[in-house]
């Protein structure tokens, strides 16, 4: 592989992200890893059905929820993900300004996310003084939820890091799988957060 | 003074004093020996830092047996206090402690550490490729490992041992029942260690499915290839649920979660399901690469190519996804009621079917085959009858019926090490002494090894035989004595002499270590087994590039076919090569994790809160450093090739 993978609009191949071998690995490997977080985040949810009625006389899902927050951080990470494909596709046409653009709208959407999900937590605690220990639903709860937030977050750093490498570099062979990378991953926190709106709060609130 | 009181071991005895003193003795002559001999620095750039698979997989095997020592001194010692009735050698709690560790690092620390050795070593010569996916990874997979090894083993001088068994059920688990910093040693540990093996099970897919050698296709792989590409696969769906119930457990033991507690709505069965939903298909990811290695081993030995290819892959893909889907099976006495214990029976007993086909395969690949008695066959042929012992009582402990009799008894501890010694001690023995020339250039002495195996394989039947005769009699696991009147006494005593035994044959196997470094011969040419698969094409030892040409791949035994049906390996020019460069943040980057297990063991929150930073700094420097390789010249590879040559 040489060492100079700068693109210009004629050298530009279909799939940057996979041209070199060192994409092929991280894009096949990176789906590997997604699988297994999928085993990850399905034991998580197992805990949670076996114990989201364990309240211990503490308050319960239907007490707790309330689906307007809710709604609004659905929105913003779905629409996020939107971002990130505009993103995805400006980097497909060899454009890194606009890409650059469409993913500060991503991390930004993504930070509206992490906010609204601290505020519903602190809200929990403080008024119901629902916490991770009062009972076994709340241990489940806050794991659950707590490891996709983490994700979240570990993803807006994650970009934030990707942005300021290569702000002055431009798109080539070496960084472009980095960024289809990390679209996938926010792709997959996106997904995960469908199953937790069904899970948790959805079927909290009716069941 | 109050802070130190934490690192005290709460249960002492003269062994664990002696053992400090042991421990400060060897660490203070390694540091001193590296220092005289000025070894510091060839340490850090040759091995410490390497990318290199080859030289990962022998760090992997140095660990591994040095693991295998540790368990194999704690099962000698409760072979020993079980050997004759109400015994006085060992207490009720240094016995727990002694199974616990026992089993842990048996199968965390060695067993896996060796059958991710082999496969480091191997797969990628086998494909053809110059390294693995992700080679940087790969030499953090094998730190984290090794931190999680040690972290583990300081629990026996510092804070005190886990005691809880090796699948640490709760609530004895719990604060409540184990109050020591054992078990939070456990969690931790195996935690490290267990990052590291699921990234070794990413990077091992991504290399096999994406670096195999230019008309290498999925169905033309050697069978180890296939058996560690199945094996990464279970890896990777299976560890998750581990982290997810240590992670938990955790959890409950530092900050007060109610996951497994028996107040506050937790719930104990929770854990044990998900400790065996990934415990059983982790059988299977020891299993697997022993059957590879078999296959490879067999139709080497037998001179014939190996029998049934195509139903080898179906039944390894077949007892893969079986895996999944009979954890039960470990505890069916445990409350599920009838259906689910049935259901489970069922499929536990569907997998006998894919490995009784494995079985005939390979007796189908001896017969009328010209079969050469050497160490590695030895143990495969060992291996078949032992195995098939130790898995058809698996099946009899499947019914779940029957399974009330032997549950929690010797015989379970019978059948389980009759699987695991055959099957995947055996083979790594089997598989260490075929790819010994590979990986050092000469070979094993074959009059000692023999002497090994049959210390071994007599020491293995004499030790594990006796107990399905006192478990069906009622003896319990894990109990540290029990009384004359049970009658108990003649076959603990003879599972004694079995146990030393199999301890005369690893020293055998080290004296064989030191014996042929000292005296074997180093002129033994690329080949010698007359082997069939791609790593024997290159030279021994290999050269750091494996190939100085991709060899050009025609069938799954590509290297006999170059032998025998003139097929052309390597065709073309030599080219300059592309490699990656050493690193030593994955090794810093271990010490730190290092750091934050033992921190958060003894509920360090500044150490660990500063180490956690640690950790993220260090992700972002791999993400803001220029490294993009290096490159070897044409001109050296000629020259290695020339004096690799000359050397032969």
């Amino acid at each position: 592989m040489s060492h100079d993978h700068s693109l210009n609009p004629e050298t530009m191949p279909h799939e940057p992200e996979k041209a070199t071998l060192e994409g092929k690995n991280k894009f096949i490997g990176f789906w590997f890893f997604l699988g297994g977080e999928t085993v990850l985040f399905a034991s998580l949810f197992g805990t949670y059905l076996a114990l989201h009625n364990s309240t211990a006389g503490g308050p319960a899902g239907n007490e707790l929820f309330g689906l307007e927050l809710v709604f609004v951080m659905t929105i913003l990470l779905l629409t996020s993900s939107l971002t990130s494909v505009y993103a995805i596709y400006h980097m497909k046409n060899n454009d890194f300004g606009k890409m650059t653009l469409w993913f500060i709208i991503t991390i930004i959407l993504g930070f509206g996310f992490v906010g609204c999900e601290l505020y519903e937590f602190h809200h929990y605690i403080t008024e119901y003084g629902f916490t991770f220990r009062s009972s076994a639903f709340g241990s489940a709860f806050y794991a659950l939820l707590g490891f996709h937030g983490g994700h979240v977050t570990f993803g807006l750093f994650w970009m934030i890091a990707l942005l300021i490498r290569n702000a002055r570099r431009g798109l080539n062979l070496y960084n472009a799988p980095k960024f289809y990378i990390w679209s996938l991953y926010w792709h997959f926190i996106d997904v995960v957060w469908v199953f937790i709106f069904t899970v948790v709060y959805l079927m909290g609130k009716v069941g | 003074m109050d802070f130190f009181d934490r690192f005290a071991i709460p249960h002492p005895s003269p062994v664990i004093y002696a053992s400090m003193v042991a421990i400060g003795l060897t660490v203070i002559a390694i540091v001193a020996g590296l220092t005289y001999f000025k070894k510091w620095g060839y340490l850090w750039r040759e091995w410490i830092t390497t990318v290199d698979h080859k030289r990962i997989g022998i760090m992997y095997l140095l660990s591994a047996l040095l693991m295998l020592f540790r368990g194999g001194v704690d099962a000698l010692m409760m072979r020993a206090q079980t050997a004759v009735p109400e015994n006085t050698l060992l207490d009720a709690q240094h016995y727990n402690e002694i199974f616990t560790t026992h089993g842990v690092v048996m199968i965390i620390f060695m067993a896996m550490a060796f059958i991710i050795a082999l496969m480091n070593f191997v797969v990628p010569l086998q494909i053809g490729a110059r390294d693995v996916a992700f080679p940087r990874l790969n030499n953090l997979s094998f730190w984290l490992y090794f931190m999680g090894a040690m972290l583990f083993n300081l629990s026996f001088v510092i804070g005190g041992s886990p005691s809880a068994g090796w699948t640490s059920y709760f609530p004895l688990a719990g604060n409540e029942f184990s109050e020591s910093v054992g078990t939070n040693y456990y969690m931790l540990a195996i935690q490290i260690s267990g990052i590291g093996t699921l990234m070794t099970g990413i990077n091992f897919i991504a290399t096999i499915l994406k670096m195999r050698a230019p008309g290498m296709k999925l169905m033309k792989m050697p069978m180890f290839t296939w058996s560690a590409l199945i094996t990464n696969l279970i890896i990777v769906f299976a560890f998750p649920v581990l982290t997810v119930a240590l992670a938990m457990g955790t959890m409950d033991r530092l900050f007060g979660s109610n996951f497994f507690t028996t107040t506050d709505g937790g719930m104990d069965m929770l854990w044990a399901n998900l400790f065996w939903v990934w415990g059983h298909p982790e059988v299977y990811i020891l299993i697997l690469p022993a059957f590879g290695i078999y296959s490879e081993i067999i139709p080497t030995f037998a001179r014939r190519n190996l029998y049934g290819y195509k139903s080898m892959v179906a039944s390894m893909v077949l007892i893969s996804l079986l895996s999944f889907f009979v954890w039960v099976h470990h505890f069916f006495t445990m409350g599920q009621g009838a259906l689910v214990n049935s259901i489970f029976s069922i499929s536990t007993m569907a997998i006998a079917v894919p490995t009784g086909i494995k079985i005939f395969n390979w007796l189908f690949t001896l017969w009328k085959g010209k079969i050469k008695f050497t160490v590695p066959m030895l143990y495969s042929l060992g291996f078949l009858p032992i195995f098939t012992i130790g898995g058809v009582t698996g099946v009899m402990l499947g019914m779940s019926a029957a399974d009330y009799q032997y549950h929690n008894t010797m015989f379970l501890v019978a059948h389980f090490h009759l699987v695991i010694i055959p099957g995947v001690v055996f083979a790594m023995i089997a598989g260490l002494t075929y790819w010994w020339p590979k990986m050092f250039g000469f070979m094993l002495n074959e009059r000692i090894g023999k002497w090994t195996f049959w210390f071994i394989a007599g020491g293995t039947c004499l030790a594990f035989f006796p107990m399905f005769i006192s478990g069906l009699d009622g003896q319990a696991r894990r109990m540290y004595t029990y009384s004359e009147a049970t009658g108990f006494g003649i076959w603990n005593m003879l599972s004694f002499i079995g146990a030393l035994g199999l301890a005369a044959g690893f020293v055998l196997l080290v004296y064989n270590i030191y014996y042929s470094t000292r005296y074997a011969s180093r002129d033994i040419g690329d080949d010698p087994w007359d082997a069939r698969s791609l790593e024997w094409a290159t030279h021994n030892p290999v050269p750091e590039y494996n190939f100085a040409i991709t060899p050009q791949v025609n069938s799954s035994e590509a290297f006999w076919d170059s032998k025998k049906n003139g097929h052309t390996l390597f065709k073309g020019d030599y080219k300059e090569i592309h490699m990656p460069n050493n690193s030593g943040v994955p090794f810093i980057m271990s010490i730190i994790f290092f750091v934050l297990g033992f921190a958060l063991v003894f509920s360090m929150w500044i150490v660990a809160i500063v180490s956690l930073i640690g950790i993220f700094a260090c992700l972002a420097h791999r993400s803001f450093e220029k490294d993009h390789g290096h490159h070897i010249s044409v001109e050296e590879i000629e020259k290695t090739e020339a004096e690799m040559r000359g050397a032969k």
